[in-house]
């Protein structure tokens, strides 16, 4: 890290000039538009990636171990070959490592709250949600680069989608849309919690069990007959069973409706508690 | 000019409570446009709470507030329209550069591009922080970083600025520089209203100051009046033999009235304004026999104002002023 710059006072006559120059009234503007307004939050999304690209490692080393490990140590044993448990595991890992980035939506809104910057967005005269929506429209990136990471890889180890390309961008666009929805619940913790932290664990304590008891991994009709029950109606396992049959070629329309559909119930329920809290916070 | 229209902010009965706690309980505060006025008071007076209810981020429990015109509640967003805060934690991203933070604030107020770029930099360069623009904010000093505060705050001018607590923590080169940039600020007409826990600062800058504790405005008036009001200055006096300060006080307390004891044991003040009263004083102690070391009679300061008013002095904090405020805390 480099060391803290000096500070440099405006001392000189030219600085306070400078200074009176800049403090001097500027017209005020006509206000941003919401979308203008959103956007720029998306923009402050992307350059916290560009000034801290780590924080891609979550999303492209995590699920690049899951596949290599669920593959190659259990893929022989579950689907009997490492390449047939490719087919069926790839549509997953990518609704599951999708499905994890959601957690630090809620995770990053908690930390503007602790930090104070939140007050400062919230005195200024922009269109309310605009810093949520803008937050979750960055987000959107990492999800389509985490997207992006694990079908390349899939392709690598000698996965071949039924239905190419097309295919695979049309299941990426359907677990972003679902992760869209799935966000504004992680938002809504990231509110209630004291800490980054919390939330975080709260958050994983919840989404890892929903994703692990869902189809993403292993055929239900192997379960137990009450939990094969659960997985059959978790939306994770339908949304991954939507993404295999995007991927295919061969998908029901009726789990496409049910994945939308779930997506806009959680947004309408979550969405304004999330604007309610963000607004009302003390 | 009417009353109302010459009023930036003009608050009736502000309350905002905290589950038990109130924390601010019923402030009045009248402020005229193009003046500073300092809300001055410990930490957990309720100051914070109440520039938050000022700057429409706290929706008050009861009473009423009109900044620069508008209902706080019913009107807060074009309240935002008009000011901007800088609150008591450093509000910018830490996480981006100073030059973004200040792009990012210009482009939400609805600059164009260009137009957000162009006054990111001459912001930068007349703050001196201009080599440091692509540094990202969390290696700024505190005194940068604050300065780049108060530069978001002004990317539009505003009509009214709320500066919370905004020398806090600074170490005073830092601290006179803000202070600086707060004159030339107030000498372009916008109207500050200043949070300060710090007595000197208050009577450096503001035309009129409100002394809060617990939520109440307890005094109000110019700094001038406030100090008359208390009656003046204090006579210091440090006894020879710590021992002895009980008598002292007692005696001190016959002649002159209220007396404080300082933390050196040896050493006490009263109030006083008047230099021969203050000599008589001098003169019994030393007819009981009590021991002199020195004495002084000081230039009325805002601390003994705040003594006088609330019988503790303002930088000290109890136990239950740090109860009391959940959301300096929490901040």
């Amino acid at each position: 890290m480099s060391a803290t710059p000096t500070t440099r006072p405006p001392s000189s006559a030219a600085a306070e000039a400078a200074l009176r120059k800049a403090l001097a009234s500027t017209p005020r503007p006509p206000r941003a538009s919401a979308l203008s307004a959103a956007l720029t939050f998306g923009w402050r999304g992307m350059l916290k990636v560009k000034h801290v690209p780590e924080q891609l490692l979550d999303v492209t080393i995590t699920p690049v171990m899951f596949v290599l490990m669920f593959t190659y140590l259990f893929g022989g044993a579950i689907a009997g070959s490492t390449g047939e448990y490719l087919d069926y595991i790839l549509p997953g890992v990518l609704v599951m490592s999708v499905l994890f980035t959601t957690v630090y939506s809620g995770v990053a809104l908690n930390t503007d709250v602790t930090k104070g910057v939140v007050d400062r967005f919230r005195s200024l005269p922009t269109w309310r949600p605009a810093p949520l929506v803008g937050a979750l429209l960055g987000d959107s990136v990492r999800y389509l680069v985490a997207g992006t990471v694990i079908t390349v890889l899939g392709v690598a180890l000698g996965y071949r989608p039924g239905a190419g390309l097309p295919g695979v961008v049309a299941a990426l666009a359907l677990v972003i849309v679902f992760a869209f929805g799935l966000s504004w619940v992680f938002t809504t913790l990231g509110l209630l919690m004291r800490s980054p932290n919390a939330v975080m664990n709260a958050g994983f304590m919840g989404i890892f069990p929903l994703t692990f008891l869902s189809n993403v991994f292993v055929e239900p009709e192997t379960l137990p007959r009450a939990l094969e029950a659960f997985v059959n109606v978790n939306p994770i396992s339908i949304l991954a069973d939507a993404s295999r049959g995007l991927m295919e070629g061969n998908v029901a329309g009726a789990d496409i409706a049910i994945v939308l559909a779930t997506a806009a119930a959680l947004t309408a329920v979550f969405a304004p508690l999330t604007t309610y809290l963000y607004r009302t916070r003390s | 000019m009417n009353q109302q229209a010459s009023l930036a902010i003009e608050a009736t009965g502000l309350v905002k409570s905290f589950g038990e706690t109130r924390a601010v309980d019923g402030v009045d505060l009248a402020v005229r446009r193009g003046s500073v006025y300092g809300v001055l008071g410990p930490n957990g007076a309720g100051k914070t709470t109440t520039v938050r209810m000022l700057a429409t981020l706290l929706r008050p429990d009861a009473g009423t507030a009109r900044v620069l015109g508008h209902d706080v509640v019913k009107e807060a967003d074009a309240v935002r329209g008009l000011v901007s805060l800088t609150g008591q934690l450093a509000s910018v991203d830490e996480d981006l550069t100073g030059r973004e933070n200040l792009i990012l604030i210009g482009r939400l107020l609805g600059l164009k591009r260009s137009a957000a770029k162009a006054r990111a930099t001459e912001l930068l360069e007349a703050f001196g922080i201009a080599e440091a623009a692509g540094k990202l904010v969390k290696h700024y000093s505190g005194g940068m970083r604050r300065r780049l505060d108060i530069a978001a705050s002004i990317v539009v001018t505003p009509e009214l600025m709320f500066l919370d607590e905004p020398t806090t923590g600074l170490d005073p080169r830092s601290r006179n520089q803000v202070w600086d940039i707060i004159r030339a600020l107030v000498g372009e007409g916008t109207t500050v209203l200043l949070c300060t826990q710090y007595l000197d600062e208050a009577d450096q800058l503001a035309d009129g100051i409100a002394v809060i504790d617990h939520g109440k405005v307890i005094a109000e008036g110019t700094p001038g009046q406030l100090k008359a009001s208390v009656g003046s200055g204090a006579l210091h006096v440090r006894l020879l033999d710590p021992d002895q300060r009980p008598e002292a006080e007692r005696l001190l307390a016959r002649e002159l009235g209220a007396v404080h004891l300082e933390p050196d044991p040896a050493a006490l003040s009263a109030a006083c304004s008047d230099g021969e009263r203050a000599a008589e004083a001098v003169a019994a102690l030393a007819r009981s026999g009590v021991g002199i070391a020195n004495f002084s009679l000081d230039r009325p300061s805002l601390d003994e104002v705040f003594l006088a008013l609330t019988g503790h002095p303002a930088e000290e904090q109890s136990p239950e002023d740090a109860a009391a405020t959940p959301e300096e805390h929490a901040a």
